[in-house]
């Protein structure tokens, strides 16, 4: 075991270190260091220009989704190389939180996927942030059950021709692109009729619809399709292969989210050190000590899980199934830290405006946008699905509709 | 960064795993719990023929000076196994506390004998009902003698050495103390096989450890480094249970189904891969600060120690619940992985004694 950089780590961690003190915004340090959880402050500018600008910056010299070979926008670093990226990219990469989903799941499903001519045509704008992309996936009828999805997608000529919905498409108001499942065979069992497309998000018949999330703000959107025709070049996989297309998707959603992923215990460990309950000081209060004790345990679980990931990805094996175990620590850990350190504090910890409220208003951010991050990319529930059939091997659950043609499943309404 | 074990220690860890499995199956654990044998004198000496022992104590010792992350696989491999043998308190607690805290000359006499297995060790700490605290311990040391007595000491029955918490004056001191002699009597305990006594000491023989300046600090240091060991024997344990939960419900069927297709059962053994996947790693970070003297080792052990004590609670606990009924006969083997993880919980501290040091280790204005 050796924590420590070999000596080329260190020489390209140096290199990065120059590069981002020479080149970060620095005037967004201090309101990107006091973003409520999951959102993005950048003070007196608008984030998503700061965060194309910086994007673009970083794309021009080199330091754009380091990872990807060079002819696509990155660079070809190894996995190490892109998580000493990552470390001392610090705050400024909560900027590029916009292009997750593009860079982190489209991008290599259009990799594995799409034509050569089309990664050279789509894929370094993509790192570079001039285009921003959205995944079309969940709808109305269901998200966990993705594959029972509807929206139709009908040949006709050289093109598809789209009619349904999809729902919670987080970015799509402000996306170029998109990756989208659709229908093709309703006769076949659901995921035999599945096919994978990517559009333009301005084509004709496209309208998007915000919707207001719970906790107030508005990531994600109704998308309406209307007799929305896509080109068969645009088709990503053969006709019928959507499901296992997805899963390129989804895997890489597992990484992409679980990858880097706060827990809250920082916050809290502040609030802690300064506040008096009761008994006296917080934090020499047995109760908080042995809550806090257990966050600690937790997130050094998962920060020594992930270092372990990153080890196997060094040796060339791919991650597996377990590091499904991120997300699903992480997202009711931070709304139990939410709530208690609400709690500690009795009415004024209900206090969300970051100019009063301690620690400008984040434990209290976290308490209103952990419920989302328990049902966005895979809930609770369907993560310990996962986990115990694909890594336990425990049975797969009981299915109602295994078999059916897709036309056939009972739908309950 | 490489952030596993390196293919020479887990081949120590094979050869462990498979002796184990050919030499220590259940039935050794069941004859000390059922009072035939103290211990198992057969797997001792087979650990002993293989230098188990002596895995990180110096060659200059009588070692083989693999290292603590070998020693940690190697404890891994002993939870997993549920070894009935005085391995952690001569391993983890009596020789760590001799190489920490011994004189040269002690260190010569002793260490040796630990690593061939031919003494076993303990460590005498507890007097009363309550976890022990520097101001219950009235055990006195004076004149090169220890008197008083000591009321719950794992492998008591068959240590043949113990290094002794005592008053010295005003403060805390470690004496180490040969047990011919000494009065001892079994305890009935949780986990049986801890071959637990109390230990009377009148007037016994005891030499003061050599380079040991304040006994409480001492202890602590030893607590954690024997910390990082137990964690290993409990996420081995914690292992083997949920092994043993996954096994019966893919084969146990109720309402024409695999009691294991249910999502009640799915999702209770899901949590308990996530607990045990969690302090796994949390061993293995402090496996390292151990074998490196990493200068955050105290909260990486008590990290370590937290994470895997839940782990080994949770696993032991709800490997019951999936057997039903039969998971609560003293036939099946549940109830064994049950009672070595309460023990284990509470032998070095409990819980929260843990979450204390833990909290107590973290920086100042911590950024996780
Ligand atoms: C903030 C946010 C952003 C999102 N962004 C996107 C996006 O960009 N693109 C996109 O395509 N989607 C996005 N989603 C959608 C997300 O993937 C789905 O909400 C999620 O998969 C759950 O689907 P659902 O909402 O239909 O709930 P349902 O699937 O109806 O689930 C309802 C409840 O039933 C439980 N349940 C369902 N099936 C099972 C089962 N087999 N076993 C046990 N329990 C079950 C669920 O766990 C849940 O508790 C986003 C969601 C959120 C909250």
């Amino acid at each position: 075991m050796d924590f420590s950089d070999t000596k080329e780590e260190a020489v390209f961690r140096e290199e990065v270190q120059a590069w981002i003190k020479g080149n970060a915004p620095e005037y967004l340090y201090e309101p990107l260091s006091t973003s409520g959880f999951g959102s993005t402050r950048t003070g007196d500018y608008d984030p998503l220009a700061e965060a194309k600008k910086w994007q673009k910056k970083k794309a021009d010299a080199g330091w754009a989704c380091i990872q990807w070979p060079s002819e696509y926008g990155g660079r070809g670093a190894t996995p190490i190389q892109s998580v000493i990226w990552n470390q001392e990219e610090g705050v400024y990469g909560s900027l590029s939180r916009t292009f997750i989903i593009g860079q982190g799941m489209c991008a290599p499903t259009m990799m594995a996927y799409a034509s050569e001519e089309q990664k050279q045509r789509y894929l370094p704008k993509l790192a570079s942030g001039e285009e921003v992309w959205c995944q079309l996936f969940s709808e109305p009828h269901g998200g966990s059950d993705l594959a029972g999805l509807r929206t139709r997608a009908e040949k006709d000529g050289d093109d598809w021709v789209i009619n349904g919905q999809k729902i919670w498409t987080s970015g799509a108001h402000y996306s170029d692109f998109g990756i989208l499942i659709t229908r093709t065979d309703p006769d076949v069992p659901k995921h035999k009729g599945l096919t994978m497309f990517f559009l333009d998000m301005r084509s004709e018949g496209v309208d998007i619809v915000p919707i207001k999330q719970a906790n107030g703000d508005s990531g994600f959107n109704e998308v309406y399709f209307d007799n929305v025709r896509i080109p068969d070049v645009q088709r990503l996989g053969e006709v019928g292969e959507g499901w296992k297309v997805s899963l390129t998707t989804l895997m890489n959603e597992r990484l992409a989210i679980g990858g880097s992923i706060a827990t809250g215990f920082p916050e809290i460990k502040a609030l802690v050190d300064e506040l008096r309950v009761a008994s006296g000081s917080a934090i020499e209060d047995s109760a908080v000590r042995s809550k806090l004790a257990d966050w600690y345990a937790k997130s050094a679980g998962l920060q020594n899980t992930a270092s372990r990931a990153i080890s196997a990805l060094s040796k060339g094996e791919t991650p597996g199934p377990e590091n499904s175990i991120g997300k699903l620590v992480a997202g009711g850990m931070m709304q139990d830290i939410a709530k208690f350190a609400l709690d500690l504090q009795g009415l004024p910890g209900a206090i969300m405006d970051p100019e009063i409220a301690s620690g400008s208003a984040r434990l209290q951010a976290m308490l209103m946008r952990s419920p989302a991050v328990r049902i966005e990319g895979g809930t609770d529930q369907i993560l310990r699905n996962i986990i115990s059939e694909r890594v336990l091997g425990l049975p797969e659950d009981m299915r109602a509709d295994k078999g059916l043609p897709f036309n056939k499943i009972p739908t309950g309404n | 960064m490489n952030f596993d074990f390196s293919d020479d220690e887990k081949m120590v860890q094979d050869q462990i795993h498979r002796y184990l499995n050919d030499n220590c199956d259940f039935s050794r654990f069941r004859s000390v719990l059922e009072g035939n044998e103290p211990y198992s004198e057969q797997v001792w000496q087979g650990l002993a023929e293989m230098g188990v022992q002596g895995t990180a104590i110096s060659s200059e010792y009588g070692g083989v000076e693999a290292g603590y992350l070998t020693l940690c696989l190697a404890a891994k491999e002993m939870g997993a196994h549920l070894a009935p043998v005085p391995f952690s308190t001569s391993v983890y607690l009596f020789a760590e506390a001799l190489a920490r805290y011994g004189s040269q000359a002690q260190k010569e006499k002793w260490l040796p004998l630990i690593a061939s297995g031919q003494v076993k060790g303990t460590i005498a700490v507890s007097e009363t009902l309550e976890e022990a605290r520097a101001d219950n311990i009235a055990t006195s040391f004076k004149d090169d003698q220890v008197s008083g007595s000591k009321l719950v000491v794992p492998q008591g029955m068959v240590a043949d050495v113990a290094i002794v918490l005592a008053r010295k004056s005003d403060a805390l001191t470690l004496a180490i103390v040969e047990l011919e002699g000494v009065s001892r009597t079994p305890v009935e305990m949780v986990d049986p096989t801890m071959a637990t006594s109390t230990l009377v000491f009148d007037n016994s023989a005891a030499e003061e450890l050599g380079e040991c300046s304040d006994g409480w600090d001492a202890l602590a240091d030893v607590h954690n480094r024997a910390a990082v060991l137990i964690a290993f024997e409990q996420i081995g344990g914690a292992e083997k249970a949920l092994e043993m939960a996954v096994d019966y419900a893919k084969e146990r069927f109720a309402f024409g189904r695999p009691i294991g297709s249910f999502q009640a059962l799915k999702h209770m053994m899901a949590d308990m891969y996530v607990a045990l996947k969690l302090a796994e790693s949390n061993c293995y970070y402090a496996a390292w600060a151990l074998q490196n003297d990493s200068v955050d080792f105290a909260l990486a052990a008590a990290t370590a120690r937290v994470s895997a004590t839940q782990a080994f609670q949770l696993c032991s606990r709800d490997n019951i619940q999936v057997h039903g009924g039969m998971g609560f006969t003293w036939e099946f083997d549940c109830h064994l992985y049950y009672r070595r993880s309460n023990y284990l919980t509470l032998m070095l501290g409990g819980l929260a004694t843990w979450e204390d040091k833990l909290i107590g280790a973290l920086p100042a204005a911590d950024a996780a």
